[in-house]
């Protein structure tokens, strides 16, 4: 690993002025993912600031939206007593995700702000525009069986990573992010982004900033919630295709329903169009199969992935069968 | 760090070499502000590139002082500084679970933080489970049934066992084997890993 400045603070606003006083700084939280890329030489931060003691991990309900501190570690979150009552989703994407010793360190705003990556990322010896600007994508023609079926670009067809940011974006979860001027608020779904031109940029944080919390408001999906993973063993891998699906049901009537995807773009993939289409309809497998191919209309496969065109629908189709018979 | 690995050193073994090219870079690196640092009660910790920084830890009951440069991992300084060697080196990237302690009674993968990260914290590594020649019930455990091949996963596995005990995941063998997942054994004692956590678990013995 290439050494680099190490500082540490204990509150958020002397860590935005250390951000504030050099060029190629990272915040450091739980490190699970970061360290790794440096030990990697994919990533060479000139300084690390440790932000592990700033006061930033609260759990807590305010009116109706519960708000989640940075720091908080995935496993404080998942094991919470108010998340698994009142967003369980949440809670099972997170037990979904790495494994017991890195949720134990892995924060919140950690997770979010892990790279969207693949293989050709990883490897210092291969080309990746979001590695390295203009070298191009190895993926593309390549190694691609875990790699994006939509929104695709012709520089990236990485996938974000992420359980928790699944099910944070299907819950309509909102990010506090912070700079010395103050806070503003963003959804959940605009703080990734997809690869476009700029693969590079895997969300929409600017330099000056940070995240503080994140505020998810209370619904009624609880009852009839589901994240089902699949993935090539049965634990501690990443997504082939994950869905996270919530429904309200009166009546086995869709009162309410949040579909997103993980797995298969370069962001949190959310189905607005599947979750449109249910709204007022009968929680019926006709149905749910209807919203699942209304899911996949701009999907495309680059080869080795182009079973996920099958693996996708029918995990969605399985995830709101799932979700509705936990009733 | 890794450059010492390149050297020949044909009258010593590897392990000797590197406690004593260690000792020479400790004493070339006079670390003065870094020393400064400790003294004030300042929140905001210093280092420049190349310097080493002051690390307070208690590491099995015991307390220690070091001085050390920011991007040495927690695994690292536990066993080339402190020679604790029982926790083990695998991949070295958070994936395989070899370098499991105790970091304030959580389970963590040593390899993944800096032990700069690690101030002032309690680390538990497999040389502190026993009780003088009394071994840990976990460890028994793993004897009685056979919880190993080579070993070198083992103390990776005890201490991520412990833990999953004391966190309350082991009420089925499905839920042990899911947090459990972190550790690999490439012998595949899995069953008699399951097996050992179980018997603990039911035994009710303090962990």
């Amino acid at each position: 690993m290439i050494n680099f400045q190490y500082l540490r603070t204990t509150s958020a606003k002397s860590a935005l002025v250390l951000l504030q006083k050099g060029k190629n700084s990272k915040f450091l939280a739980g490190g699970t993912n970061l360290i790794d890329l440096m030990k990697r030489g994919v990533t060479a931060p000139e300084r690390l600031i440790d932000i592990n003691h700033v006061p930033l991990k609260q759990i807590e309900l305010i009116g109706t939206k519960i708000h989640i501190g940075a720091m908080a570690t995935n496993s404080a979150v998942a094991d919470h007593a108010l998340i698994k009552e009142k967003l369980p989703l949440l809670s099972w994407a997170l037990q979904a995700g790495a494994s017991a010793q890195l949720r134990n360190v892995a924060t919140v705003g950690g997770n979010m702000m892990q790279r969207t990556r693949c293989g050709y990322f990883y490897d210092t010896e291969m080309p990746c525009n979001k590695r390295e600007a203009g070298s191009g994508c190895g993926a593309i023609d390549g190694f691609n069986r875990m790699h994006a079926i939509f929104g695709t670009s012709e520089k990236c067809i990485a996938v974000h990573p992420s359980d928790m940011c699944i099910a944070l974006v299907a819950l309509d979860a909102e990010v506090v992010l912070l700079n010395s001027k103050g806070e503003r608020k963003i959804l959940f779904k605009d703080f990734h982004r997809l690869a476009g031109d700029t693969p590079q940029l895997d969300n929409n944080l600017r330099p000056d900033e940070m995240i503080v919390r994140v505020e998810i408001p209370l619904n009624n999906l609880a009852k009839n919630s589901y994240y089902l993973k699949v993935r090539d063993r049965a634990s501690y891998a990443f997504a082939l295709v994950s869905v996270a699906a919530g429904l309200e049901l009166l009546n086995n009537k869709i009162v309410n329903v949040r579909l997103a995807m993980g797995g298969v773009a370069h962001k949190p993939w959310r189905l607005t169009t599947a979750e449109e289409f249910l709204k007022g309809k009968d929680a019926t497998t006709e149905n749910f199969e209807q919203a699942a191919k209304l899911s996949m209309t701009d999907a495309k496969g680059f080869g080795e992935n182009n079973f996920k065109l099958k693996l996708a629908p029918n995990t969605i189709i399985e995830a709101l069968n799932l979700a509705k018979s936990k009733a | 760090m890794q450059s010492s690995d390149n050297k020949k050193n044909s009258g010593d073994s590897r392990r000797d070499f590197l406690k004593k090219s260690s000792l020479i870079t400790a004493i070339a690196l006079t670390p003065s502000v870094a020393m400064k640092a400790a003294e004030s009660q300042a929140d905001e910790r210093f280092a420049e590139l190349f310097e080493k920084i002051p690390l307070n830890v208690t590491v099995n009951n015991k307390a220690y002082k070091a001085f050390i440069e920011p991007r040495v991992t927690l695994l690292d300084y536990l066993r080339e500084e402190l020679h604790l060697t029982g926790t083990k080196k695998g991949c070295d990237h958070g994936q395989c679970g070899a370098c499991t302690v105790h970091v304030d009674g959580e389970r963590i993968n040593s390899c993944l933080s800096l032990a700069v990260m690690n101030e002032g914290k309690k680390i538990t590594t497999i040389e502190g489970l026993a009780n003088g020649e009394e071994l840990h019930p976990m460890q028994q455990a793993f004897i009685k049934h056979d919880g190993f091949q080579c070993g070198y996963c083992t103390s990776g596995q005890i201490m991520s066992a412990v833990a999953c005990v004391r966190e309350g995941h082991t009420n089925s063998r499905a839920e042990i084997s899911e947090y459990m997942s972190g550790n690999i054994c490439r012998c595949g004692a899995y069953p008699n890993i399951v097996d050992a956590i179980v018997e603990v678990k039911e035994g009710g013995m303090k962990v």
